[in-house]
């Protein structure tokens, strides 16, 4: 016998020793006929507007499969908390594995809680579905191989609207200035930006970091109008956006404003005549296919308003997660993973299937930018935005607008 | 040139301090009256959005800026009458735990009525853009408000200065003792003040409502600036908040201007010197009431 197998054994044993004498009712719990899944989204903070709408679909989702006699004839037991910032959301995801027994978690807008969430998951060995966070970094040199990325990363985003801005010729030398979210998602957003100006001959003359908590962007406009750019770039998350551009709006500025995040729950808090520009997205519900068609109207008929993109996030992902369980006729994390990594495609309502990237775990699939509809051919207050055609172009490599493995810096450990 | 932009800055700081103004001068002047630390003032200052927005659907945003004030000042006498009157002699900590749990009671009923995602407002269209004086810029829409805080501004002090209404109360706050002694009933004035407080802050958040995001955890994002105003100024000095409200508005731009990553930071630092120099604050005299 090597000693290196013998220390495994004791490891083993000792493990086993632990989970018999203090994990016992935990294993209690886990055959209960019930699955328990950890969902955690900010409701509070500059990321809860879009987090409730996050939490509508998750329910809708758990709800629609418990009434279809839920995974393997056991219910989802779902269990879903307000996140409220990275310290709270890695103790609450920590509680939920160890105390709820909850078999994997998923959720998350905030990158920095997103992170915080995927440590906890490394540690613990279990499955965490990132949804709704953006930063490059979770799944380059953050990644790990417990943790999946839905939603497209900040690359994709600036090469949505970066493409279509190119085509209105609005890139090639000119000046930006950018206006970025002071915490690891802006951060990220803004280096890609930077890569994104510098290869098509633009140049950024002034770039602010805004902290989170800002509501008042006045003094920060009156230094925008100061460098005098050709285009403002916003480069914000959540309520920031929403206030920034009603205060952009207020001030009249003749420079346009882009931008290379926007959540379609954010622009419609934004008022009538507010918003103009082309900005990113990752699904609207005027999509037009069968799938995302039968989901808005479920979701509208429920709720009395469309879902918005983190609704609709929120709803596959936790149909994949069934899926994955049920096919895999399995919870454990070992299980799940092989699954994912193998590649499998899922309908995700959009016009081509999506598929977890195997080396990155990113779900590879279709982004769109966008501009708003003029004031008057808006039908309701929700249909305030016209979707660019899906990026890739059709018959193109849905993998040619994500960083690459030379770009992307993921190195999982086995 | 960096003097004119430093200028804009300065002038924009004023007209944000103007709007601090709003709300912290209600929350100063129910606390001298009442000797209450009123924690729901932020709520009334969403209310005052909420109503706003929704009153400009029917009736435009002219009438909304008018009568939301109003109905929330109406909700502020109810809350006068059945919940601060019992707390007026009592040890402070109660009405701060019954504010506290009025103001997430009032966020939660927002919640359920108007949903949790922000509801959408929009400047009217004439009071959209930027003024000009040569190089100068101002948001047309900041002017109306800065008009508006001055009219305010100037009312609430003739109101308090030169009436017999505003000697009641501005007795009542030195010597509520000898004014009970001389046969007035304090009750009434109280009323009134908590309905003139709740009535400014109600008029501050149907003002923002169209520049800033309409939510329902709006009211708690706007209590702390009250607070750090209130407290530079000195509890229960008038020219004290008007002060302070300005020197925060101007400082957090300034601080903007030269460094933004403290931007935010900026007022508490300056609530922090100030409390070094002047524990009650720039224009506090006494803080009878907690002691």
């Amino acid at each position: 016998m090597t000693r290196y197998s013998r220390r495994t054994l004791l490891k083993a044993g000792a493990a086993f020793a632990g989970v018999s004498a203090i994990g016992s009712p935990a294993i209690l719990r886990a055959q209960a006929a019930r699955i328990k899944i950890g969902h955690l989204v900010p409701l509070t903070g500059f990321l809860g507007a879009i987090g409730s709408y996050a939490q509508l679909g998750v329910k809708m989702a758990a709800e629609e499969i418990n009434a279809s006699g839920g995974i393997m004839g056991k219910q989802i037991d779902l269990m879903s908390e307000d996140s409220v910032n990275p310290a709270t959301a890695s103790t609450k995801a920590q509680r939920m594995i160890e105390q709820d027994g909850a078999v994997l978690l998923f959720g998350e807008i905030s990158s920095a809680s997103s992170l915080t969430i995927m440590q906890v998951a490394e540690r613990n060995k279990k499955v965490f579905f990132s949804t709704g966070a953006r930063s490059d970094a979770l799944r380059g040199k953050d990644c790990n191989r417990y943790s999946f990325h839905c939603d497209i990363p900040n690359t994709v985003m600036v090469n949505a609207v970066g493409t279509a801005l190119k085509q209105k010729g609005m890139v090639k030398g000119k000046k930006f200035v950018t206006l970025t979210a002071d915490y690891i998602f802006g951060h990220d957003l803004l280096k890609a930006a930077k890569a994104f100006f510098s290869a098509n001959d633009a140049t950024l003359i002034g770039d602010e970091l805004i902290a989170t908590d800002v509501t008042d962007f006045s003094p920060y406009l009156l230094k925008v109008r100061q460098a005098k750019p050709d285009v403002v770039c916003c480069n914000l998350a959540g309520n920031q956006v929403t206030n920034l551009v009603k205060q952009y709006a207020e001030f009249g500025f003749p420079y346009p404003l882009v931008g290379f995040n926007l959540n379609t729950g954010d622009a419609w808090a934004m008022g009538e005549g507010n918003l103009s520009g082309t900005w990113p997205t990752v699904w609207y519900h005027t999509l037009d296919n069968p799938a995302s068609k039968a989901f808005v109207e479920a979701f509208s008929k429920k709720y009395g308003k469309p879902p918005e993109n983190h609704a609709w996030i929120e709803y596959i992902t936790l149909k994949m997660i069934a899926q994955a369980i049920t096919e895999t006729k399995s919870t454990e994390s070992d299980a799940l993973i092989a699954y994912f990594e193998k590649q499998t495609q899922f309908d995700i309502m959009k016009g081509r299937k999506g598929y977890f990237r195997s080396w990155d775990h990113q779900l590879v699939q279709e982004a769109y930018p966008f501009t708003v509809k003029p004031k008057g051919e808006m039908k309701d207050k929700w249909d305030m935005l016209v979707l660019g055609n899906a990026v890739p172009a059709a018959g193109a490599e849905l993998e040619t607008i994500y960083p690459t493995k030379t770009q992307n810096p993921c190195n999982m450990k086995a | 040139m960096q003097f004119g932009f430093l200028l804009e800055q300065v002038v924009n700081g004023l007209v944000l301090g103007g709007y601090y103004l709003l709300i912290a001068l209600g929350l100063s002047l129910i606390f001298s009256v009442g000797g209450i630390v009123n924690l729901a003032h932020g709520a009334f200052y969403a209310l005052g959005a909420y109503v706003s927005v929704e009153i400009t659907k029917y009736l435009g945003f002219g009438s909304a800026i008018v009568l939301s004030p109003i109905a929330v000042a109406l909700l502020g006498i109810l809350f006068e009458r059945f919940i601060l009157r019992r707390f007026y002699d009592a040890d402070p900590i109660l009405s701060l735990l019954v504010t506290f749990g009025l103001a997430m009671v009032t966020e939660q009923a927002i919640r359920i009525i108007w949903g949790a995602p922000p509801i959408s407002a929009a400047i009217p269209q004439a009071f959209r853009g930027s003024v000009f004086l040569g190089d100068f810029l101002f948001s047309r829409y900041r002017l109306l408000i800065l008009a508006v805080v001055a009219a305010v501004l100037l009312g609430v002090w003739l109101l308090l200065h030169k009436t017999s209404f505003g000697r009641v109360v501005r007795a009542g706050i030195q010597r509520p003792d000898m004014v009970a002694a001389l046969g007035i009933r304090l009750q009434p004035y109280m009323t009134a003040i908590v309905m003139l407080g709740v009535g400014m802050a109600a008029l501050g958040g149907a003002f923002f409502a169209p520049i800033t995001i309409v939510h329902p955890a709006m009211g708690a994002e706007i209590i702390t600036v009250a607070f750090v105003v209130v407290v530079i100024g000195g509890l229960g000095s008038f020219w004290g908040v008007v002060l302070a409200a300005m020197l925060v508005g101007v400082v957090r731009g300034i601080t903007i201007h030269f460094a933004p990553a403290a931007g935010e930071a900026s007022i508490y630092v300056l609530m922090f010197l100030v409390l070094m120099m002047r524990p009650r604050g720039l224009l506090g005299e006494r803080i009878e009431k907690f002691e």
